[in-house]
């Protein structure tokens, strides 16, 4: 008989735990107590509880900080799904505050506006879970070395644009298919050129699939932008923008729930794609100066 | 033997994973005209309001019951366990259970994610020694009727039960590696 040991929390396998119950879910960005229940409702796995979603806070201008605890609060009392929130990039004492009201997940984010130009937040130190954003397989190893559990392709936030979050998963997908044909030889170059732990480019190479449960995020405005994500590889999606912005939020977020399921289905999103009204109106990425795109922030 | 696993939302390819680890055919399961052929259906941990939302559009609810009815087992782990049970404890308003298994559940027992934890528990009829529980916004089962066995608790709290044809864990058993429970699923409850 082996010996039990006492029960421990925020082990690595209960922070991943949960991004592996999310998975084939979406997660949708809500601003208020009410449209938090609206997605609920309409099946959301997750909400991340914001003061503004990205477009807003793209038009805004200025710093982008975490929101104010009691709005978050106020959110997680209004529904019994897991609530997410934003720090800054490399802003650990929001992380701290974060943990400290007790939101389910801490995404650190591009979203807003980094506080630190070098360092991202030691997240081993904490034992809420977080979730990073990348473009490639290195920033998403990198992330997983300084302790996220989850990861999202970034995408360009707040535009319902899609083409960012096809072009970062895809350059995620190409990336494990290179690692998994190299010889064991040639790991310790990738790990070079990728800027990544060594130890984590062979588990990759060796597994061909990323430690962590991967999202999409950062444009996805449609049922059919959901399901090409789907399809793409990534483990579920982030809506921000794409639903409150639109004519019919809760139609919309059902919509985009059962598309993201039925992702291999066309006549499924075909079906929920009917009448849904106006969607958020649309940024093209050539028109947002480099200096001002969000996928740029995070080292 | 075929065993479905409820595809909808959550940890299913985990499931699917070790079930075929151990021999068996799995199928992950979206539509419910694909549960025709099915000794048993697991259905995975995920978040209960968003499965349940994608079983009633999909009619899953009379599908489940019908075929549960006609012999196939069911194994709820997480949410799936608050799905099958009679009663929920913290339900939304519209959130209904199958009812295929006498147990009362209660949703997010333990509290939030910073309170989810690991821990090993003494599960009756497993060989070798205690198997580790992840316990992730994990629910636990409040009562059970009489017809139930409890395989497993902590902290005097009811985390794995049995009923004829049906097993509830509030845990994951997919996510250790640990293929105990999978078998001792389908080795006791599934055709029992």
């Amino acid at each position: 008989m082996t010996e039990k040991t006492t029960p421990q929390t925020g082990t690595l396998r209960v922070k991943t735990g949960l991004a592996e119950m999310l998975k084939g879910g979406v997660i949708m960005d809500v601003v208020t107590a009410e449209q938090a229940r609206i997605a609920e409702d309409a099946g959301a796995v997750a909400v991340m509880a914001l003061e503004r979603v990205p477009a807003d806070i793209r038009a805004a201008g200025g710093v982008a900080r975490m929101a104010d605890p009691g709005k978050i609060e106020e959110i997680m009392n209004a529904v019994s799904i897991p609530v997410m929130a934003k720090c800054r990039i490399g802003h650990f004492v929001e992380a701290q505050v974060l943990q400290a009201i007790g939101v389910d997940y801490i995404d650190e984010s591009e979203v807003l506006t980094p506080a630190d130009e070098e360092h991202h937040v030691d997240k081993w130190q904490f034992t809420v879970p977080f979730v990073c954003g990348c473009r490639d397989l290195g920033e998403a190893l990198r992330r997983i070395a300084e302790g996220a559990a989850m990861l999202r392709t970034k995408g360009e936030p707040g535009t319902g644009n899609v083409v960012e979050a096809v072009r970062h998963m895809r350059t995620l997908t190409d990336q494990i298919a290179w690692l998994k044909g190299l010889r064991p030889e040639q790991l310790y170059a990738a790990a070079k050129d990728l800027q990544a732990p060594y130890e984590l480019v062979k588990w990759v190479a060796e597994n061909g699939k990323l430690p962590v449960v991967n999202f999409s995020a950062g444009g996805i405005a449609t049922p059919a932008d959901a399901a090409m994500m789907m399809q793409l590889g990534c483990d579920g999606v982030f809506v921000g923008s794409g639903i409150f912005k639109s004519g019919d939020p809760a139609k919309r977020a059902r919509a985009i729930v059962e598309a993201t399921t039925h992702y291999d289905d066309p006549d499924v999103i075909a079906r929920v794609s009917r009448d849904l009204g106006e969607p958020m109106v649309g940024i093209n990425i050539s028109e947002i100066p480099e200096a001002e795109r969000m996928q740029e922030r995070g080292w | 033997m075929r065993v479905g696993v409820l595809a909808l939302q959550g940890a299913f390819r985990e499931h699917i994973m070790m079930l075929e680890a151990l021999g068996v055919d799995a199928l992950a399961v979206r539509k419910p005209e694909q549960m025709g052929e099915l000794s048993a259906l697991i259905i995975p941990g995920g978040e209960s309001t968003a499965i349940g939302k994608l079983m009633a559009a999909y009619g899953f609810y009379d599908a489940i019951r019908q075929q549960h009815g006609a012999g196939m087992a069911v194994w709820g782990t997480c949410a799936g366990a608050i799905l099958i049970a009679s009663r929920i404890i913290d339900a939304l308003p519209d959130q209904e259970p199958l009812r295929l298994m006498d147990i009362e559940v209660r949703r997010n027992a333990y509290g939030r994610q910073v309170d989810s934890f690991e821990a090993d528990l003494d599960f009756k009829h497993l060989p070798d020694g205690p198997f580790r529980g992840v316990f992730i916004r994990a629910p636990w089962i409040e009562q059970v009727g009489e017809s139930i066995e409890v395989l497993a608790t902590h902290d005097g709290r009811v985390v794995a039960a049995r009923g004829e044809g049906v097993m509830a864990t509030t845990f994951h058993p997919e996510l250790t590696g640990d293929p105990r429970v999978h078998r001792f699923f389908l080795d006791q409850v599934v055709g029992s």
